[in-house]
């Protein structure tokens, strides 16, 4: 029986990369393969996994589950769960071909949904509160289910193995995204397993992680009083959450929740101007328990925008580069360069400042 | 000389190829981030066509590396002898642990540059850094030399946060208009002199004829150096106070 995240501990990087096209032009994965496969050692095959934004337009106002299943039983009762719910408007397992490297896989569906009407008017929530809710709920409460992608558009594909190999197993050159992220696991103190891989996904939020949370269960005690479960028992879940709950909930920007996750250090808020003096002060006295501490460099996905943020003492390495409209990350320069060789600019950020990207015009070219 | 192509060739058979070459001089073209070139070697002069990957030069006991390009992380970490020459930007950790040898960089280095590096006898590592560097530039530093020259920063203070914390040795020489502010109180600051500098004009010389700058320019600015406060240290640590 395989033991997963909390029943054992396995001391051992990591590796990110992401695509992001701000004139919303759209390519398959076949480049942010390559990327991630010149990171190879970064990985040991315990986890690899992909974002994908704007790969479902048929199906753009509908929420699109991406979901586990261990058992039989366990797809049955989700699907009731669903049905309840929502109104399913496409449903099908997920296209993959089969891989020497990807083995025990669970039954991985799809389904296409959007809350029925009666049960979201009944509730009293907005929408996306009602869908994020019902996620934290399966994924809590039902055994041997796992809803892994829950957005608009969007996509999660993740699994067990090298990052490279997941994406063939997928069949990512199938799919048309603005934005891509990925990343390559090397588990520091958990098993590898497919719930387990990045990314880490509520609604349209995703986020990819290098590095290791020593602030994690601190987090997670704060961010469990907002609702929200950690499952997964592995440190990124908790940046997913606190992202959401900042942005979606309390209507903080990017940039902001950037200087609430990696706050700088009170020595560097003093420096500031009056005016930043205490804005920051506010952010890191009122988010005290949000502050994420640790190496980390994260690329967090959401609708029409990236987000790449080291630690702030930047533990991690990471690199941003740029060609024309189009905006590459990762955690080694050689993960850009063997895709795009030639480049406007490329440069490191400090620890602690974002590089936000987003779409121009909506993504209207 | 010897050429080898990198390419996607794997850091293990790649660096198998350049340790086999018969020649001392080795030119390595289109590198794409494979780690550990020229790890460890002595009397070698190779050549880096591309990204160097992570770990070039570590070890280093002898050897000249000159990358046109960029070079990831750990560059020179704990090289003993020889001289790394990188001609584009380098990433964090760069001289890590260095006890001897040279390291000139054309552009930027990252975080933790030349943490700890130390001088030992005849054993004097020096880093010459021609932009800017990353915050904790030469923490713990114990001996030996970094130069920052800040060309592109317009006389701004060319190092990002905490610089020299903890230093205990060596110096760390920075040009810029206005003497440092808000460093540690490990660190003892004060404007070089023009004696001061026929000390530090050779590395200044040598980045200049490397990279091709106006070596009669940047002599002729302002520098300051960086040493360890001796009222600072961190002997209480160590030793028990009646």
């Amino acid at each position: 029986m395989l033991q997963k995240e909390g029943q054992v501990r396995i001391p051992a990087g990591c590796a990110i990369s992401g695509i992001f096209h701000k004139d919303g032009t759209c390519e398959n994965g076949t480049r942010i393969i390559d990327s991630i496969r010149t990171m190879h050692d970064r990985s040991n095959g315990l986890g690899g996994g992909f974002a994908g934004y704007g790969i479902y337009p048929e199906y753009a106002d509908y929420y699109a589950f991406h979901v586990f299943y261990d058992t039989q039983a366990a797809k049955e009762e989700c699907e009731r769960e669903i049905e309840r719910h929502f109104d399913i408007v496409n449903l099908s397992k997920i296209p993959t071909r089969r891989h020497p490297r990807i083995t025990d896989a669970p039954m991985i569906w799809r389904y296409f949904v959007t809350p029925l009407p009666t049960k979201l008017a009944a509730s009293q929530l907005e929408e996306r509160e009602f869908t994020s809710r019902f996620v934290i709920r399966i994924n809590h409460t039902l055994n041997g289910a796992y809803i892994f992608s829950s957005g608009k558009n969007m996509g999660v594909f993740k699994a067990n193995g090298f990052p490279e190999d997941v994406g063939e197993y997928y069949m990512l050159e199938n799919y048309e995204a603005y934005s891509w992220t990925c990343h390559g696991r090397y588990p520091t103190n958990t098993p590898g397993w497919w719930g387990g891989a990045h990314p880490f996904a509520l609604l349209d939020t995703t986020v990819v992680h290098n590095g290791e949370i020593s602030s994690y269960d601190a987090n997670r005690r704060f961010i469990e009083m907002f609702g929200y479960s950690c499952d997964l028992l592995t440190d990124t879940e908790v940046i997913t959450y606190i992202i959401d709950y900042l942005g979606r909930k309390l209507g903080l920007t990017y940039s902001e929740i950037a200087n609430v996750i990696a706050a700088p250090f009170w020595s560097t808020i003093e420096k500031q101007e009056p005016k930043e003096r205490e804005r920051l002060t506010y952010l890191r006295n009122a988010f005290a328990s949000l502050m994420v501490t640790g190496p980390f460099s994260i690329l967090v996905g959401y609708t029409g925008g990236l987000m790449a943020l080291n630690d702030r003492l930047k533990l991690r390495s990471m690199v941003v580069g740029e060609k024309d409209d189009t905006v590459y990350i990762a955690s080694e320069e050689c993960a850009i360069r063997v895709i795009q060789p030639e480049l406007d600019k490329l440069w490191a950020p400090k620890g602690g400042e974002p590089v936000i990207v987003n779409l121009k015009n909506g993504g209207n070219q | 000389m010897t050429t080898v192509q990198a390419g996607l060739t794997y850091y293990k058979q790649l660096n198998e190829q350049i340790r086999a070459a018969q020649d001392s001089e080795i030119t390595v073209e289109n590198v794409i981030g494979q780690r550990y070139i020229g790890c460890g070697s002595t009397d070698r002069k190779i050549t880096v066509h591309g990204t160097a990957g992570n770990g070039l030069g570590q070890y280093l006991n002898g050897s000249t590396i000159e990358v046109f390009g960029n070079a990831q992380e750990a560059v020179g970490d704990t090289m003993n002898a020889g001289e790394i020459v990188v001609h584009g930007n380098v990433g964090d950790a760069c001289g890590y642990a260095m006890r001897g040898g040279k390291i000139y960089i054309k552009g930027d280095c990252g975080y933790r540059a030349g943490i700890h590096m130390k001088a030992y006898q005849q054993h004097f590592p020096v880093m010459v850094v021609g932009g800017k560097a990353g915050s904790f530039l030469g923490e713990y530093l114990a001996g030996g030399l970094i130069l920052v020259l800040g060309i592109g920063q317009n006389g701004a203070y060319p190092v990002n946060n905490f610089c020299g914390t903890g230093m205990h040795g060596g110096k760390i020489v920075l040009r810029c208009d206005k003497a440092p502010t808000d460093l540690p109180r490990q660190v003892l600051v004060s404007e070089v002199s023009a004696d001061d500098m026929t000390e530090f004009a050779p590395y200044i010389k040598e980045y200049a004829q490397l990279f091709g700058a106006d070596a009669e320019n940047l002599l002729s600015q302002k520098y300051f150096v960086l040493t360890p406060n001796p009222e600072a240290g961190y002997k209480q640590l160590y030793t028990f106070e009646a």
